[in-house]
């Protein structure tokens, strides 16, 4: 038989085949690609025309600071220990409740998904409650939780719980129906399917309900501190306010931008982490 | 043993009987007044009538027939996928599906889809051996060896640890074959595997595939539209009617193998191309005229 198409595809194999390069190479790419040219133009862009717009004293700025003065205040609250206080509170938060969303929502996602009957069952009492936003359950929660800190880390979890449910949900119920399939044609039993299938099968929509979930826990915990909570940066920020210091605000404000921006960027790393073929190329 | 056929030992030993398997006459398909109904309560589709037909052990049976006609309803059948609600279905005389006989489906009749069901979380390596190893047939460095001999062979070695949605989607058809073909089907079931590919990845397809089946003589049941590379395939090319679906004709495809393209042009090839055409295109007809009526 010809065995002439085979050489030919070899070419083509040979793509895949990494590339070895550098690291200092990689490096140098990945810090100055154009994305993060822009980003860095464009954040600079943002304070300059904030300066320029307090120093040509425009009426509705008048209760803002200057960007000096934010990081005269910033770079002070920085050598404090309340400030670190402060974010390592919201920190444990945003950890405890995420953390409790994922491993209470994910395997629920999953069951409602898997088995109709189920979800039959919990999903009724569930559509009730999710449209109760998190802060609505502030007074409940503390009535209810014996301390603080675990009412707060109790309505962060409301916040990412629903979310994630209802993405893991929507994972399981749009695998496509050839997967199970071919996997019993291929010798699988029905008691394969739902480790084999359908638990790889919902990873990217578990990692989307993470990113969301991320973000939303970061909302949630700072309302949360302002309204209910003693310490944290949602704290610090609103006695900033009481106090009419401005400053500590807008600082406030930033450093939850930052904090909510690197616990997102830790999440995908994680979530690329579960799911390398999605990283192609 | 390699000559006298030992059933047994070749089906127990999978390593020597994907080498020798061309020795295996086994596979033989008999369909017999396969009726099927969907929702026979409610909408009542009747997708097959009294349909008839019998497949040889290692035959190319390509079937063809306007769309929603049956051809992926009956490879459900036979897959296991689905019930039937008349007839029979026997494999190798032994019964398979008839009504309350729940279906099962299996590795002696694995199927690959149009789309690809290559699971996209494995790389291609891992998605070769998941039928070995589920069935715990081979352990896992077993199904590794056999499943490199199988990618090398078809050009795709290289590759063993990307993931399919890397590949191109004529590869990805290349990879689900070998996947099916390394449990050592009875019957292998493609449901239009080439459908939506650019000219040059079905050719290159249509030889990867028959290369595999001049080595391996497996039972192959094969849904196309495409009456060109029906012909250039199969032994047998079979026309079905329009819906309710049953064997318009059965047409023997004389053409020697190897198959070659330049054989697309032959008198003979044209021929076989005309008689499927003109059955196919009145069927084609007759299922747009009754999508009018039903719509009037
Ligand atoms: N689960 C189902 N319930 C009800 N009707 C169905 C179901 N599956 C298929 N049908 C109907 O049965 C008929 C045969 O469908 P089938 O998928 O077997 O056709 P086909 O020959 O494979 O068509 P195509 O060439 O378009 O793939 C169609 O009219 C289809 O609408
Ligand atoms: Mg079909």
């Amino acid at each position: 038989m010809s065995k002439t198409n085979i050489s030919k595809d070899n070419s083509v194999a040979n793509m895949f085949v990494k590339k070895e390069i550098s690291f200092g190479k990689r490096l140098q790419k990945k810090l100055f690609n154009r994305t993060n040219i822009n980003g860095t133009i464009a954040i600079l862009g943002f304070f300059l025309i904030w300066h320029l717009l307090v120093v040509l004293r425009m009426p509705f700025m008048k209760h803002i600071p200057t960007p000096v003065t934010v990081l005269e205040t910033f770079i002070n609250l920085v050598t404090k220990k309340v400030y670190w206080v402060s974010l390592w509170f919201s920190t444990k938060r945003v950890f405890y409740g995420f953390v409790a969303a994922q491993v209470l929502g994910i395997p629920l996602g999953l069951a409602m998904g898997w088995s109709r009957k189920f979800k039959y069952l919990s999903f009724p009492v569930f559509e009730v409650l999710r449209p109760i936003p998190p802060l609505a359950w502030v007074p409940v929660s503390i009535l209810f939780w014996p301390t603080n800190e675990l009412s707060i880390a109790f309505i962060t979890f409301i916040g990412a719980f629903f979310t994630i449910v209802l993405n893991v949900l929507r994972g399981v119920s749009s695998i496509d129906k050839e997967l199970y399939r071919s996997a019993l044609s291929l010798g699988a039993k029905p008691q394969h399917i739902f480790r084999k299938i359908i638990l790889p099968a919902s990873i990217p929509s578990i990692a989307t309900g993470m990113m969301v979930g991320i973000g939303i826990t970061w909302n949630v915990v700072i309302a949360a501190e302002m309204i209910a909570g003693d310490k944290g940066i949602g704290r610090l920020t609103w006695e900033g306010y009481l106090a009419g210091d401005t400053p500590t605000i807008i600082v406030g404000m930033i450093s939850i931008g930052f904090a909510g921006w690197l616990s997102s960027g830790i999440v995908k790393i994680i979530s690329d982490r579960m799911m390398p073929w999605r990283k192609l190329f | 043993m390699r000559n006298n056929g030992d059933e047994k030992v070749i089906k127990e030993n999978t390593n020597i009987a994907l080498d020798n398997s061309h020795i295996t006459k086994k596979g033989a398909l008999s369909i017999c007044n396969v009726t099927k109904i969907y929702d026979p309560e409610g909408v009542h589709v009747i997708a097959l009538e009294d349909c008839s037909l019998d497949i040889k052990a290692g035959e190319f049976v390509a079937v063809v027939g306007p769309s929603g006609c049956g051809k992926t309803t009956l490879l459900n059948i036979i897959a296991g996928f689905d019930s039937l609600t008349h007839g029979e279905i026997y494999l190798d005389n032994e019964l398979l599906a008839a009504p309350g006989v729940k279906p099962k489906p299996g590795p002696d009749r694995v199927v690959v889809f149009q789309h690809g069901a290559l699971f996209p979380w494995k790389t291609v390596l891992d998605n070769v051996i998941y039928g070995p190893v589920i069935q715990k047939k081979m352990s896992r460095d077993e199904a590794i060896e056999i499943a490199r001999d199988k990618l090398s062979r078809l050009g795709l070695k290289e590759i063993e640890n990307v993931y399919p949605g890397q590949l191109s989607s004529g590869m990805q058809r290349r990879v689900e074959i070998v996947r099916a073909l390394i449990n050592n089907p009875l019957v292998l079931l493609l449901d239009e595997p080439f459908r939506g590919m650019d000219s040059v990845t079905k050719s290159a397809s249509h030889e990867a595939l028959l290369e595999l089946y001049d080595i391996f003589h497996k039972t192959i049941y094969f849904i196309t539209h495409d009456l060109e590379e029906a012909i250039f395939l199969s032994d047998t090319v079979v026309v079905m009617t329009t819906r309710p679906g049953k064997i318009r004709m059965t047409i023997k495809v004389d053409l020697p193998r190897p198959r070659d393209y330049r054989m697309l042009s032959t008198p003979r090839f044209l021929e076989l191309k005309e008689t499927a055409k003109d059955a196919v295109h009145e069927e084609a007809l007759k299922a747009f005229q009754r999508g009018e009526r039903e719509l009037a």
